[in-house]
């Protein structure tokens, strides 16, 4: 084959994929980027508070530090220690989190001593009290939904593919959620979340992102609304800290007791 | 004792050594203060005891953690009662320096380890003595002295333990209820080595993670934890209650399976060198604790989470097991409500198979406020038969109101 013939050959197949990519395509294709973007950060450790808002305003708080390990081919290990209240200091949760399948979650409880397994099938139950469920805090990869382009449109004056995915993990509590991903940077602005009657269920808004390695974008504020209950959640990030040299031993049940 | 005083006095000197020259992160007081009574539904039993009490206890804790991820911590518990001399008691929790090194763990000084699955019994859990005086559910512990080395690799992990000194169990006094009618005569244990609580003990344990299955065997070798009774030949209620701790071997699995939202759970375990209820010559026997927790997430649309727990229980001792859990079977419901202020009311009910004893117990908990929660409990001893383990504590069903401030 010459490479005339070659260059004829490729135009056309390219061309032809670009028309038939389907809206399936497309949001998969972007995931996957966005995905791709986020690799290679090694680990890192964060600070959170997380300020609980009932529909009176009476407020409620806590603190909780979070240690992450990327792992390769895999879903993250991470690892959240609580701080407050304090009648739950030390209390910590070890969660490994896989492409596809369950993940693996472990609970210690400083009172006891005990290492607990528990079952990761609650999905939708509430993290800690807050408006954020197991499933939005836990790693988020690509395999774990499936997905449909919808448009570009402006939001918050930035350039945004929105897009649905739907779950691909069984106890979900949602039919689907449509993001809105900015197309220069791909930071999560804007997620709506619908319940399992495909009713409108949360909002979660992002915002005050910070760029980490020159690389890596991460939101400072995360405000989850429900729309069912009145309730919010603001979860204010802080002490962002990458490439902290953590490793595979820090995300075992001996570094769980050890935790505190 | 007075040994015990000095090598803690040493221990606190060197801890505190070792902090001034610390440059890590910062120090962490933390801890809690608590007041409880217990009101009791029936009249006294015995003579000295009552029908209501009042207690406050206080447990501060110290932590630091280095730079290099090694870490002190120290936990001091103190109770003053209102009914029982006994239950005012002192204990040190825990005052551990940890090394971590990148390919072990050494862990020095006075601690509490876990070990086990179910949640009725905790029968494979070994090496931290019962504070009894604290709670009749057996979990709460005292403080044991040890050197404790981790090894953390692929195929699993491996603890050695040296426990150089024995803690004797605490047990309610005269004026205490939830006791036999002879009270333990604590001053004049016996013991079956010569070297009394300074017998060396050991243990090791090697544990695993498979898939869905968390795995533990453990062995343990020296003084048992669990006094043997010895036999009372008047049975006068004025009679002491002696009792005596002898050298056992113990060699024990336990395990966890997850399966979705099911949740089962094994312990099982064989001990060599331990007498019964009868006699105090050795009954080597096999005991297993085992069930499930399957829990309904989410229900009624509120996101609360309903367990449901069943567990069977069986000692090979049988009448003349040290347990009064020779052969039962264990129910209980968790719920938690999820809600901001944690509330969590866990109900469980025990049942003899082959007798009509039964206890039913309710414990709840919830926040009030970012820095205090209330926690209630109560136990009922129903039908105990004459020749039940729990017969003498038939009148003693009771009802406590903790409320913790923590800090």
């Amino acid at each position: 084959m010459n490479y005339f013939v070659l260059a004829v050959y490729a135009f056309f197949l390219f061309s032809n994929a670009a028309q038939a990519e389907t809206p399936e395509e497309k949001g998969l294709a972007i995931a996957k980027e966005d995905d791709r973007r986020d690799n290679g950060f090694h680990d890192f450790t964060a600070r959170m508070v997380m300020l609980l808002k009932n529909r009176q305003g009476e407020e409620s708080v806590r603190y909780i530090r979070n240690k992450t390990l990327e792992v390769e081919g895999d879903g993250d290990k991470s690892l959240s220690i609580f701080d407050r209240p304090r009648d739950v200091k030390g209390t910590a949760l070890l969660n490994f989190s896989h492409k596809t399948g369950t993940d693996d979650q472990w609970l210690y409880l400083p009172a006891l001593k005990r290492v607990k397994r528990i079952s990761s099938a609650n999905k939708s139950g509430s993290f800690m009290g807050s408006e954020f469920a197991y499933e939005d805090v836990t790693s988020q990869e690509v395999e774990k939904y499936t997905y449909k382009w919808i448009r570009d449109e402006e939001y918050r004056n930035q350039k945004c593919f929105v897009f649905e995915r739907y779950p691909a993990y069984k106890n979900s509590g949602y039919t689907r959620q449509i993001v809105w991903l900015d197309q220069k940077d791909y930071k999560i602005l804007k997620i709506e979340f619908y319940d399992r009657k495909n009713a409108p269920l949360k909002t979660l808004m992002q915002s005050d992102f910070k760029q980490y390695l020159g690389k890596y974008w991460h939101p400072g504020k995360m405000y989850m609304e429900n729309h069912q209950t009145g309730k919010s959640t603001l979860l204010t990030w802080s002490e962002y800290k990458f490439r902290t040299g953590l490793k595979k031993k820090d995300f075992n049940k001996n570094s769980l007791k050890r935790a505190r | 004792m007075q040994k015990l005083k000095r090598r803690l006095r040493l221990l606190l000197i060197s801890a505190f050594c070792l902090l001034s020259a610390s440059q890590g992160n910062a120090h962490e007081f933390t801890g809690y203060a608590s007041g409880q009574t217990r009101l009791f539904a029936n009249s006294a039993q015995f003579s000295g005891q009552n029908d209501q009490s009042a207690s406050f206890a206080i447990q501060p804790e110290y932590y630091h953690e280095f730079e290099s991820g090694s870490s002190l911590a120290l936990t001091l518990f103190y109770r003053l009662d209102s009914q029982d001399a006994r239950r005012t008691h002192f204990d040190l929790r825990e005052a551990t320096y940890l090394h971590l090194a990148d390919d072990f763990e050494l862990r020095l000084g006075v601690r509490k380890v876990f070990w086990g699955t179910t949640e009725f019994s905790h029968l494979v859990d070994i090496i931290n003595q019962t504070d009894l005086v604290e709670n009749l559910d057996a979990e709460d512990k005292l403080g044991q002295p040890m050197v404790n080395i981790s090894f953390d690799r692929d195929w699993g992990t491996i603890d050695l333990f040296w426990l150089p000194y024995f803690r004797e169990r605490t047990f309610p006094g005269k004026g205490g209820r939830l006791r036999f009618a002879n009270v333990i005569d604590t001053d004049n244990v016996i013991y079956e080595s010569s070297k009394e609580e300074m017998h060396q003990d050991f243990a090791m344990r090697f544990a695993k993670v498979i898939g869905d299955i968390d795995l533990g065997l453990s062995w343990f070798h020296g003084t048992s934890r669990d006094p043997t009774f010895i036999p009372d030949a008047n049975r006068s209620n004025d009679a002491k209650g002696r009792i005596l701790y002898q050298q056992i071997d113990q060699a024990s699995l336990d395990l966890s399976f997850v399966a979705s939202a099911w949740l089962w759970k094994l312990e099982a375990l064989f001990r060599s060198g331990q007498g019964n209820l009868q006699s105090t010559e050795a009954d080597d026997y096999f005991a297993l604790s085992g069930g499930f927790e399957y829990t309904l997430y989410g229900i009624f649309g509120k996101g609360w989470d309903l367990g449901l727990i069943a567990e069977y229980m069986h000692d090979q001792r049988g009448d003349n097991a040290l347990t009064a859990f020779e052969n039962d079977i264990g129910f209980g419901a968790r719920l938690a409500l999820n809600d901001v202020e944690s509330t969590e009311i866990l109900l469980g009910a025990i049942q003899d198979i082959d007798a009509s004893s039964r206890t039913v117990s309710i414990e709840a908990s919830r926040r009030l406020g970012e820095t205090w929660t209330l926690e209630a409990e109560i136990r009922l001893f129903m039908d105990q038969p004459p020749t039940d383990f729990f017969f003498s504590l038939k009148r003693d069903d009771y009802m406590q109101l903790e409320l913790k401030h923590h800090f």
